[in-house]
């Protein structure tokens, strides 16, 4: 297959996007996710609420809020400071943070139920048998919740490759750094270069439909055993 | 509840009938157009229905049957190629403004502009996506003129149209960039540079009326509203040249 400089560097680029986001939102989301499970606090819906947002909010709400966020008189803008910068948007990490919480419902939820769905018996029957939490956490917890990790860690990364609204207004359309898969593909499209276009849009057509398919059946075949 | 119903009948045949023009307008040219709608409505009863995005979004969406009947382009090749793909009326292009690039930022001074270009001590320098907007194709000819384009293709961020290109340099995200001169009315003259216009081809912008609108009276009468000595006035209030 044909692929231009421009092409291939926006489809590394993603992917890479998309692994990195994904790796940081595991190591969030595990935790957040075993507190909102097991917590009895009553506030604890109003954070889950939180991270479900981006689910209903137009990317474009979040991506004003983070261009601002980001900028030189936001946090990101200090942050940006130690590394002698100005601000975080038009940068990959910029992109990193805002698909972080972009993707995140994706990750949380999933996982949630994972360790919901475990129940307190095994857990119980790991405390009767001296496992102290730490313990208990990753010796019964993390194995059972194991579809859960993995439905949510396939979406995540599925939800960041197709990420656009937010990338648009804080990526600035730069090549190898910003600008990912989607947003070459609007270029395309908007500057009538519709075959470079088509061969981005069949080729995101088909990874989309394996993600999916593959989740389904990924559930299916880890759920039987314990069913 | 009879009368409620007649209401809501009446008043959907109402906005049926009413008479409206839908402009698809270059972003450059909001805030005048925004403008030459408002008096348009005034003195003739009818309303424009204006839609922004940059002028290459804008072909894309009429090669592809959006309900534009006028089309306020920010270059004369578009308009043309409108006409060429048989979406735009040919005897009814015409050069409704000339636009004027500056260089705009709310932190430098530009007393000297061409200086800060060259010394390049910024970080980010934000332009309209030069594929699809007229006014980042412009900032690519600009920076070529002073053969600075490979010194600062680094620090080139791409807004996806003039008006967004602008808000990146408004919320401080680049310190600088090209905007187009309707943008920065009424702001410090040293926060901005206007680019001296050997260093880029004149921004002729061309309006054409598109076979959607070939029929409707409302588009006719804005096409020539366009042309009137009021909207000169304005087209030149807000930066540009008008053209007679």
């Amino acid at each position: 297959m044909f692929v231009s400089g421009e092409v291939g560097s926006a489809i590394r680029l993603t992917l890479l996007l998309a692994s990195i986001t994904t790796i940081v939102l595991l190591l969030i989301s595990t935790p957040l996710a075993w507190w909102l499970a097991r917590s009895r606090r009553p506030w604890k819906e109003a954070i889950a609420t939180v991270v479900a947002l981006p689910l209903v909010l137009p990317p474009t709400v979040l991506g004003f809020y983070l261009l601002l966020a980001l900028g030189p008189n936001g946090p990101g803008g200090w942050v940006a400071g130690f590394f002698g910068r100005r601000s975080l948007a038009f940068t990959f990490i910029g992109l990193v943070i805002g698909s972080v919480f972009y993707s995140m419902p994706f990750v949380v939820q999933p996982i949630r139920n994972a360790f919901e769905a475990i129940g307190e018996r095994p857990l119980e029957v790991a405390a009767t048998l001296r496992a102290n939490p730490w313990d208990t956490f990753w010796s019964v917890a993390m194995p059972l919740a194991r579809p859960g990790l993995i439905t949510g860690a396939v979406l995540g990364f599925a939800h960041t490759v197709g990420e656009f609204g937010v990338v648009l207004m804080i990526g600035g359309n730069i090549p190898g750094q910003t600008k990912v898969l989607s947003i070459a593909i609007y270029d395309y499209v908007e500057s009538s270069e519709w075959s470079q276009a088509h061969i981005l849009s069949a080729g995101m057509l088909v990874f989309s439909f394996a993600v999916i398919l593959s989740v389904t059946l990924l559930e299916k075949r880890l759920r039987r055993p314990a069913a | 509840m009879w009368y409620l119903a007649a209401v809501v009948v009446l008043a959907s045949c109402g906005r049926q009938t009413e008479q409206v023009v839908h402009v698809a307008v270059a972003a450059n040219c909001t805030e005048a157009a925004k403008e030459i709608a408002r008096i348009f409505e005034q003195q003739e009863g009818t309303r424009a229905v204006l839609s922004f995005g940059s002028t290459g979004q804008l072909f894309t969406q009429i090669t592809q049957d959006a309900p534009f009947e006028v089309f306020l382009a920010a270059d004369q090749e578009t308009p043309r190629k409108a006409v060429t793909a048989g979406f735009g009326l040919t005897d009814s292009v015409f050069t409704y403004a000339v636009g004027k690039v500056v260089l705009f930022s709310t932190t430098l001074d530009f007393t000297n502009g061409e200086a800060v270009l060259r010394e390049g001590t910024f970080e980010k320098i934000a332009i309209a996506n030069p594929s699809t907007a007229p006014y980042g194709a412009a900032a690519m000819e600009i920076m070529k003129s002073l053969a600075l384009n490979a010194h600062l293709a680094r620090k080139i961020v791409q807004g996806n149209n003039i008006t967004q290109t602008f808000q990146f340099v408004e919320t401080g995200n680049a310190e600088l960039g090209f905007v187009a001169s309707s943008q920065v009315l009424g702001r410090d003259p040293k926060s901005v540079w206007i680019v001296p216009q050997p260093l880029y081809s004149p921004i002729r912008q061309d309006a054409v009326l598109l076979k959607k609108g070939s029929e409707n009276k409302a588009a006719l009468a804005f096409i020539s509203f366009l042309k009137s000595p009021d909207t000169i006035k304005i087209i030149e209030r807000y930066g540009y040249v008008g053209t007679p």
